[in-house]
């Protein structure tokens, strides 16, 4: 195989191990091809296992014949190998290096992986754009699946099938497409069954600096409003933004040839300028020698929050135009497959109570990221510790996660999965065993046969079993719109993300289960008190016909 | 009342302060209380605002709609009113400048106060706390400490209480000497009461040493501190202020000890800011946290530059310090800052506070603001702004006090009795001066207040409602595994509290709240448990012996007769049930140890572990055999 000319050494003895907030073990590290695992080889306990895809980069020491390996991970850990023997250490640091930083895509672990538990339903087959659609066709009849993308001509990080407006036929759709970036030509992305009101994303016009227009566009489009009725365009760029788009062959829909829709531009930043970002924000996270001022002012610097609330207000705008407006709504950006999709997927998460479910989630993630076409491979293949320039990576899901954390936060109830859920799948979005997040549209999924030769994520989440550890134990249905809020002081750090392994959380862990205890205790009783009463209630019953015969 | 003379405004306009959403309604001018009732909505929502509560009263310039009235009050409540006419709005604000702060004690809330309780309640209410038997509790006086009985006519310093503990070889002439040479005759007493290592928190006022001079009394007092602590071959004497701070008293013939005319002593300074700092400070909190539409960077950088957050983490730092020095090094330690009721009071309390679970209970937290706060004069009447006063004096310490133990319980969710709308509660009528417990500056002039006889106790009051403020995961058995707090003062650690500064603005607050659901789950819990023993015995009485089936599956619609379903499915059922209920104890008495920690493992696990197909050493041997084949 491939991988052992890449491993120098593959095994060394006396290796120490230093973790946050884990004692530390000194045993045997191994490397294998997809794993870096270290083992005192007394207590399974003291052992760790590492995709070497989630390193995101690693840095050497030496003082005297004592190597140090620190390696930085995706999910935002760091951890010490201290190595005897400088030569060892040397391989064992090129050979992670190599190892963690493969290009090609068959070779990830997903694609080697064997799970050690019985799939009872493939999540390859569980949220296929089919059912998805079949909940909108038992609500209204205005809206088709066209196959026109079925061998990815149209729009190759589209999905084979898609949701059009019924009036609208394959051929319009062909036209349409060639007047959107790549190809993405507006598609339904989420029907409110509250007032039949719906939310579509595509990419931008490309009317240029002349000003092109495209009367197929607009039919499509027009098509989605009722008799009098206005819509509204979000476009997820500041004006000045999107006027420069037009230099370089894109723009945005203008009032002369939409005069139906009223545009409104809000500012989401772009993929380079999140990940710096996020760089940023780990690097203040991660400094402990931070006086309070010096903290605030890294914290504010960073940003993070401040693209926290913007996706947040936006998301709210679209979902308040949707419920409260009652106006249909069109989002798009530039390529209409980051920061559209953190709209269009929040405001469902706001308006669409199915979506806050452990289910209905993974369908949102499906629906309107993997198969929306949000290129994770580019996005994800490196974290806030890579030393290398960042290209296309970005962490658009994150944010998108953090702000659904922030959701959650402030309807604690309202969700029927808890933080671990999100944390998992940044986690998996990063480095996974599962095939879900490889590839970055359906085409390349199908080109790899993902489906055929990984196991999907949801295969392992959805075994009642393993799902256990994500539910809410506050979890109570309700059918509300939920409104967060966008203030400042209303939105918080994600510790359990970007604090987890700077402080314990033993102490608000142990808290949780006290909580978890409380509630499970009160459905005990419950059910204790019924029976009680449902035997006491028989013993009468019986006691009366007992004694009137 | 003679300050009335509109006691009735009609079509009054009432602004949400960060939408531009408007209320019309009716307001009233009483005695006690600015009160405004909606008038459109079916549940026509009231604002009562107590006349003590509120901090300043704006009347703004005409506008179309009316004249704007503007109210900031001591509880972080910001009310904006739109009065039509404008002689009514002068007439209010005249009335609301009068009334909020009185001239004398007598005209305060708490004097007219009447919760309709008998004599003999409000009486009780007022021996709810006995300080003496709190530093029995601490275990003083003892061979080392005793009961001074030298300022029993508050002759010696009037700030202080009567009954005061010193060292057992401090004598009388020693104690006088030193409280001369003592900012306001505030000499070295025991605040708390280390037992396990006989170790002491003292406190005190700053020195009169001026560049050079010196106190022998003073130096006997210290050394009679220090030796009553045979643990340690040393005290450690912590000025709380900033060493600039103290340097310039130096001038003022104050100052701080020099370490070589005391023996044995370890002097250290801690850097909390003073009074006014701290009240800009708020001030400034206030001024960015109220901003309309305010903007992530200003948030943070109003935030920063405001300093609170950093003050806060002063304050528990020094006391973290307090905590280390008294629990790992068994040492003495003698608090004081300038006078010694501000910041000495925060650093001992809280200290205290790390050191003994028993004030992490919510009958500890009255004493130890007792004992810290109200009996060592913290000037409450100055520093909250009871009468009509000099603005200077005003400064939230108390205010910090709280925010600190709010920190604490946000930190160790599990480690206090109380919750946060305890201490929330606490700091509302500590402005309120609804109660008598917080009126006065110090406990002389409290007794000549006569509040006892006139006025109720908080406390009392606080605990006939003490379910709202019960923390339901709250463990007992946190105490015996952390009998002393490490909490972590990194700056991440703190964070801004929401539920105090903005607990009156509610669109900024989760619209669930996981503290209320898990308190009224825990009711239930009571109900249930009340409702199972009233049907078991029922049943018992019908001839049952505990036929109890937790699970649900064993309902069986057809008992056709009685003894049949007695015999078989009694003793089955019950053992079942006796299974269960033991594994909810182990549960819940075996607090942090075996089955929690094993979920903090499995959370702390390698995400990919979770798959880990093999038993270590085989898969080690066929990982490396797998890739060099």
């Amino acid at each position: 195989m491939e991988f052992a000319e890449l491993i120098k050494t593959p095994r060394v003895d006396n290796v120490v191990l230093h973790r946050p907030f884990m004692p530390r073990v000194e045993g045997t590290l191994c490397l294998t091809g997809h794993h870096l695992i270290l083992s005192s080889r007394q207590d399974s306990n003291e052992e760790l296992w590492l995709l070497h895809s989630n390193i995101d980069s690693i840095e050497k020491r030496f003082v005297g014949s004592l190597g140090t390996v620190i390696v930085k991970c995706k999910d935002l850990r760091i951890i010490q190998l201290d190595i005897p023997g400088m030569e060892e250490c040397l391989n064992i640091a090129s050979s992670i290096e190599a190892l963690s930083t493969l290009d090609s895509v068959t070779l990830m672990y997903p694609f080697f992986y064997r799970p050690m538990f019985e799939v009872i339903e493939d999540g390859w087959n569980t949220f296929l754009p089919e059912q998805s659609f079949k909940q909108i066709e038992s609500s209204t009849d205005e809206w088709r699946l066209s196959y026109v993308n079925k061998d990815f001509s149209v729009c190759p990080s589209y999905p084979p099938v898609l949701a059009v407006p019924k009036s609208i036929d394959d051929e319009t759709i062909r036209k349409v497409a060639t007047f959107r970036h790549a190809g993405r030509f507006p598609v339904l992305s989420y029907y409110h069954k509250k007032n039949g009101m719906v939310m579509m994303r595509s990419g931008q016009p490309l009317t240029g600096s002349n000003g092109r227009r495209c009367k197929e566009d607009e039919k499509l489009i027009n098509a989605t409003l009722r008799a009098g009725k206005r819509g509204y365009i979000i476009d997820t760029r500041s004006i000045n933004v999107a006027q420069q788009a037009k230099a370089r062959g894109g723009g945005f829909e203008v009032e002369a040839h939409y005069p139906q829709w009223r545009r409104i531009h809000k500012t989401i930043e772009r993929s380079n300028i999140l990940q710096e970002s996020l760089i940023k924000l780990v690097e203040a996270c991660n400094d402990q020698s931070h006086n309070m001022d010096r903290w605030l002012s890294k914290l504010e610097a960073s940003n993070w929050l401040t693209n926290i609330k913007e996706i947040l207000t936006t998301a709210c705008l679209a979902a308040q135009c949707i419920d409260r407006e009652g106006a249909s709504v069109l989002v798009h950006g530039t390529e209409g497959t980051d920061s559209t999709l953190q709209v269009t997927s929040l405001a469902q998460i706001i308006l669409d109570p199915t979506s806050r479910t452990i289910r209905g989630f993974e369908s949102l993630v499906e629906r309107e990221w993997l198969q929306a076409g949000h290129p994770f491979q580019q996005r994800c293949s490196q974290s806030a510790y890579s030393n290398s320039k960042p290209k296309w990576e970005a962490p658009v899901f994150l944010l998108f996660l953090d702000c659904v954390w922030q959701i959650l936060r402030q309807f604690p109830c309202s969700f029927q999965f808890n933080e671990h859920f999100l944390i998992l799948l940044f986690e998996h979005a990063y480095a996974s065993q599962f095939g879900t997040f490889l590839g970055n549209n359906s085409f390349e999924r199908r080109k790899l046969k993902l489906p055929q030769k990984t196991v999907s994520l949801w295969s392992w989440v959805n075994r009642p079993q393993d799902t256990e550890r994500f539910l809410n134990p506050l979890f109570e249905a309700n059918s509300l719109v939920i409104w967060p809020s966008v203030s400042p002081q209303s939105l918080l750090l994600w510790e359990g993300v970007f604090l987890r392994w700077n402080r314990s959380s033993k102490c608000l862990d142990e808290a949780y289960d006290e909580m978890i205890h409380i509630i499970e205790h009160n459905k005990e009783l419950q059910s204790k008190v019924n029976t009680l009463r449902r035997q006491l209630a028989e013993l009468e019953t019986e006691d009366v016909q007992l004694e009137t015969p | 009342m003679e300050h009335i003379t509109t006691p009735k405004v009609e079509q009054v306009k009432l602004l949400d302060r960060f939408s531009s959403r408007a209320t019309a309604g009716t307001l009233y001018l009483t005695a006690t209380h600015l009160l405004f009732i909606e008038s459109n909505t079916a549940a026509s929502e009231e604002t009562w605002i107590l006349h003590h509560h509120i901090a300043v009263v704006e009347k703004l310039s005409l506008t179309t709609s009316g004249c704007p009235l503007v109210i900031h009050c001591r509880n972080f409540r910001v009310v904006h009113f739109v009065i039509p006419r404008e002689r009514d709005c002068h007439d209010i604000y005249s009335s609301l400048l009068l009334l909020r702060r009185p001239a004398s004690y007598d005209d305060l809330y708490a004097f007219s106060y009447n919760p309709k309780q008998s004599e003999q309640q409000r009486a009780g209410g007022w021996q709810l706390i006995d300080l003496a038997s709190e530093y029995e509790r601490m275990g003083v006086p003892c061979d080392h400490w005793q009961l001074t009985d030298v300022n029993r006519n508050y002759k010696v310093c009037d700030t202080y209480p009567r009954d005061l503990f010193v060292p057992v070889s401090a004598s009388k002439p020693i104690i006088v000497g030193s409280s001369k040479f003592r900012s306001k005759g505030r000499f070295p007493v025991l605040s708390y009461f280390y037992q396990e290592k006989k170790a002491a928190v003292c406190r005190c006022s700053q020195p009169l040493s001026g560049f050079s001079a010196r106190c022998l009394e003073d130096e006997h007092m210290l050394q009679a501190i220090s030796k009553a602590n045979h643990n340690s071959r040393f005290m450690y004497v912590m000025d709380t202020r900033p060493k600039l701070n103290a340097l310039a008293n130096r001038a003022a013939g104050k100052g701080y000890e020099n370490e070589d005319n005391y023996s044995n002593i370890r002097f250290q300074f801690v850097g909390i800011e003073n009074i006014h700092v701290m009240r800009a400070s708020l001030q400034k909190l206030l001024e960015v946290i109220g901003t309309k539409s305010l903007s992530m960077t200003d948030y943070f950088s109003g935030l920063e530059s405001s300093g609170w957050l950093r003050h806060i983490k002063a304050v528990l730092d020094a006391a973290v310090i307090l905590a280390k020095a008294v629990t790992v090094e068994g040492a003495s330690v003698l608090v004081h800052c300038s006078d010694g009721w501000d910041r000495t009071a925060q650093v001992c309390s809280l200290g205290a506070l790390l050191m003994d679970p028993f004030y992490r209970t919510i009958k500890g937290l009255m004493v130890l603001i007792e004992k810290d706060w109200i009996s060592f004069g913290h000037k409450f009447a100055d520093r909250c702004d009871q009468l009509d006063g000099d603005p200077k004096e005003v400064s939230p310490v108390f205010t910090q006090f709280l925010e600190c133990v709010w920190q604490l319980t946000e930190q160790f969710p599990q480690a206090f009795q109380y919750n946060e709308w305890f201490l929330i509660q606490i700091h509302e009528h500590v402005h309120s001066c609804q109660f008598g417990n917080f009126l006065g500056n110090c406990q002389r002039e409290r007794e000549e207040l006569r509040l006892k006889d006139k006025t109720y106790s908080l406390w009392q009051f606080l605990l006939n409602d003490q379910e709202n403020y019960v923390n339901p995961v709250y463990q007992p058995g946190f105490s015996e595994t952390h009998p002393v707090l490490e909490p972590s003062t990194l700056p991440f650690s703190f964070k801004f509290w929401r539920n105090m500064y903005h607990q009156f603005d509610r669109s900024m607050h989760p619209r669930q709240s996981v503290l209320k659901q898990v308190l009224s789950l825990k009711a239930s819990n009571r109900d249930l448990e009340k409702a199972a023993r009233a049907l078991e015995a029922k049943l018992q009485k019908q001839g049952v012996f505990l036929s109890i089936a937790v699970d649900s599956k064993s309902k069986d619609p057809v008992h056709p007769v009685r003894p049949k379903s007695l015999i078989l499915s009694a003793p089955l059922n019950c053992k079942e049930d006796e299974q269960k209920l033991s594994v909810c104890d182990r549960v819940r008495t075996v607090e942090g140890s075996s089955s929690a920690e094993n979920g903090y493992n499995e959370e702390e696990e390698e995400p990919a572990s979770f798959t880990k197909p093999e038993p270590t050493l085989v898969s080690l041997e066929r990982g490396v055999a797998r890739m060099t084949c």
